[in-house]
């Protein structure tokens, strides 16, 4: 007996599946749905952009709407990458170009962009909506003009943190005075001056504009005639924010932000002049995200803002705010699900500022909806760890980072193991851990015992023997992205556990003790995964086998070799032609 | 002769007591220039801050006039880290020495003597508060000849 729904039943059923992880396992169950799946999947996400290349997605979706990818390893927002290491998007823009002439947003993080790639993108696709660079390179200001003139449908551009060529402002005077369906523009990361009458004429004809996020040379006194034009404004970031301190400039700003009675975000904010600072007070109660992480002005500043935003869920602010400014946090702010705390002077050793253990500590005690936190400072303490771990226990994303690599606890002298080993304990929803200080092999004992919903670990100058990465890689069943540098882990933990990494998306090593032979090994075992050495030392084929390589970067793929791997990139254990076979890619991806 | 071996054990799994580690001498260190000056020493990509994170430092930049000197100066003072430290960047400013020693003598030994502006508009010798103190509420420097 054979039976099946009707395609147009199943395909309705499917169109309710929005995870890509639910949609991969409905394509598991037969042929026939994952036939119906792949017809009408329209949101792809990639990872990986090496765990898969474009002639595979296409093949397999052929009616894309949404294409997400992301590059370079997490470790390239601190330098670790060298640059022209990959994560180039040309090849998936060529390919998109041809084969998905409807296809209306994409978003790529840690990927280099070029002027071309944006002007086939401005170019190839009719309904452009949505166009998303995180922490992308290798685009100049004329690829941004080439998106502002031809896409005609565009609704968000967003440039988060991006390193762009910038040649000169006049690209967003190419959007065409036709242009009238901007939702989102945000150019914080620009440091030119762009037209403000360009800006403002724009701002004037979208009237559903709701994120605008200006960069810092937009002067505070003109602030006021944006926010007058577009007073639904539900998300704003300030340019620079000082100004001669003048009674018109501040009235007509406060009026301005009075009149916003749907912002819910604010950001920006460089430069401060604290005499500027009350003129949000009107908008504070209403804001659910604020970001005063390059506000330089002191703590009691910080506070008078702060203790008015009752409704905050969301606080990104520099360690001026110090522990004081945390206790107001934490008797104010009651419905906070996220703080991030970073440092004003990283590379001083000695505070300049009353920001320490205790400051995360309150909070933690004081906001019971936290969940997330980032927290830079100099000190830290077991007790304060375990209090951290017993307030909270409904912490999912613990990242704490003790300036000075190796501190101990610095009342006992003791490692941090326990402390951290708490938190894992008791925060058994925590899917993302980044830990410092000084950790023996211990804390990876408790990680791997009770860190099971675990899906991202960063390791950083820890633990004594591979017996600490053997712990985690063993124990933590969820772990996917796995980030470790200056850690003394070596061959064995890693050879002894190869098949766990087809289960994960990736594991980056670097100055670490894994040789050369095992990374050879382990690409020769494991064809399921790429071992990419990345080794900018010249003479690597006189050093011995044993030797430990720079970095290695492991990841699953069914793509195979790279093909755009620069000089300082080698695959290992492949032969030449090291395409995989394709027969396999049929599997979810 | 070969290259050089990079010296390294293949590590064992070890039981052994916790504390310690070995790997310290692998770091990557890098002489950078602060702000200041100052040479110092940073493990490449540590602190984990993004390229944007580290350009937001502390800048507290202030004049600096010296008598006799028509142009004045401006010196960030938070980069400092106490007097003498930035007795030595004032003194490699004006390229004059004895600014320094002046600031924590102050036995009439030396020709300058170095004031400060403060919040309140009020000239003070420099040196006698607290350095952090001082720093927040330096609003200008100058030199002056005693």
């Amino acid at each position: 007996m054979t039976y099946s729904f009707p395609e147009e039943v199943l395909e309705h059923v499917f169109s309710f599946l929005t995870s890509q992880n639910d949609r991969n396992a409905a394509s598991l169950v037969c042929r026939t749905w994952y036939e119906m799946e792949r017809w009408c999947r329209k949101r792809i996400f990639v990872g990986n952009c090496y765990a898969v290349n474009p002639r595979v997605l296409i093949r397999r979706f052929p009616e894309v709407k949404a294409v997400e990818l992301k590059g370079k390893p997490h470790f390239a927002d601190f330098n670790l990458v060298p640059e022209g290491w990959g994560g180039f998007v040309y090849p998936w823009i060529v390919e998109f170009a041809r084969v998905y002439p409807w296809l209306e947003e994409i978003r790529l993080k840690r990927m280099v962009v070029t002027d071309e790639c944006l002007e086939i993108v401005s170019k190839a696709f009719r309904n452009f909506k949505v166009l998303i660079l995180s922490s992308c390179e290798g685009f100049s200001t004329d690829g941004l003009a080439a998106v502002a003139a031809n896409c005609r449908n565009l609704r968000v551009l967003d440039l988060r943190e991006c390193e762009v060529e910038e040649l000169s402002g006049h690209w967003l005077s190419h959007f065409p005075d036709s242009f009238t369906s901007l939702e989102s523009l945000n150019i914080a990361c620009l440091s030119l001056e762009v037209s403000f009458s360009a800006l403002e004429r724009l701002v004037s004809r979208s009237p559903n504009l709701k994120t605008l996020r200006l960069n810092r040379t937009v002067p505070l006194e003109k602030i006021s005639k944006l926010l007058q034009r577009a007073p639904q404004l539900a998300d704003f970031g300030t340019g620079a924010y000082s100004a001669e301190i003048r009674p018109d400039v501040y009235s007509s700003l406060q009026e301005a932000f009075s009149g916003c009675k749907k912002l819910k975000s604010l950001s920006g904010f460089w430069d401060v002049v604290p005499a500027y600072l009350p003129a949000v007070f009107s908008v504070c109660s209403q804001l659910t995200y604020l970001n005063l992480s390059y506000a330089t002005t002191q703590s009691p500043d910080l506070i008078k803002v702060i203790s008015q935003c009752h409704n905050l869920q969301r606080l990104v602010v520099l360690d001026y705010i110090e522990d004081m400014g945390l206790d107001t946090v934490a008797v104010t702010c009651k419905d906070l699900r996220e703080l991030v705390v970073f440092p004003s002077d990283p590379f001083v050793a000695d505070a300049n500022v009353l920001l320490t253990e205790e400051g995360l500590v309150s909070v933690s005690q004081g906001c019971s909806k936290l969940q997330s936190v980032l927290y830079f400072c100099r000190q830290m303490s077991n007790s304060a760890l375990i209090s951290i771990s017993k307030n909270r226990p409904n912490l999912t994303c613990f990242r704490l980072c003790i300036l000075e690599p190796r501190a101990p606890d610095y009342l006992t002298f003791e490692p941090l193991d326990v402390g951290f080993g708490s938190i894992v304990e008791n925060c058994k929803e925590l899917t993302r851990l980044s830990m410092s200080g000084l950790l023996t092999d211990r804390v990876f004992e408790y990680i791997g015992k009770h860190a099971k919903k675990l899906d991202m670990l960063s390791v950083a100058f820890a633990g004594d023997s591979d017996l600490g990465l053997h712990h985690v890689l063993s124990g933590c069943e969820s772990l996917r992205k796995l980030e470790i540098r200056d850690c003394p882990f070596g061959d064995k933990a890693l050879l002894a556990n190869a098949s766990k990494l087809l289960t994960m998306r990736s594991l980056w090593m670097s100055s670490c003790f894994v040789s050369f032979g095992a990374c050879k090994l382990l690409g020769q075992k494991m064809p399921g995964l790429n071992v990419e050495v990345i080794d900018e030392r010249e003479n690597l084929n006189l050093l011995p086998e044993n030797a430990p390589v720079e970095k290695v970067y492991i990841y699953r793929t069914v793509s195979g070799q790279r093909l755009d791997m620069p000089d300082f990139v080698r695959i290992m254990g492949k032969d030449k032609n090291g395409v995989y076979n394709l027969s396999l890619c049929d599997k979810g991806l | 002769m070969g290259p050089q071996v990079i010296g390294l054990e293949i590590t064992e799994l070890r039981l052994g007591l916790p504390g310690g580690g070995d790997s310290g001498e692998r770091r990557v260190k890098k002489r950078v220039i602060s702000e200041g000056g100052q040479e110092v020493d940073v493990v490449v990509g540590w602190p984990p801050v993004g390229l944007y994170r580290k350009n937001v430092v502390a800048k507290l930049y202030v004049k600096v006039s010296m008598d006799g000197v028509p142009i004045l100066r401006k010196v960030d003072i938070s980069c400092f880290k106490g007097y003498s430290e930035l007795g030595m960047g004032l003194e490699k400013l004006f390229d004059c020495y004895g600014i320094g020693q002046a600031m924590e003598e102050d036995n009439g030994s030396c020709e300058y003597t170095t004031i400060y502006e403060d919040k309140d508009g009020d000239w003070m010798l420099v040196g006698d508060v607290p350095w952090l103190m001082f720093v927040e509420t330096c609003k200008r420097l100058r030199i002056k000849r005693r």
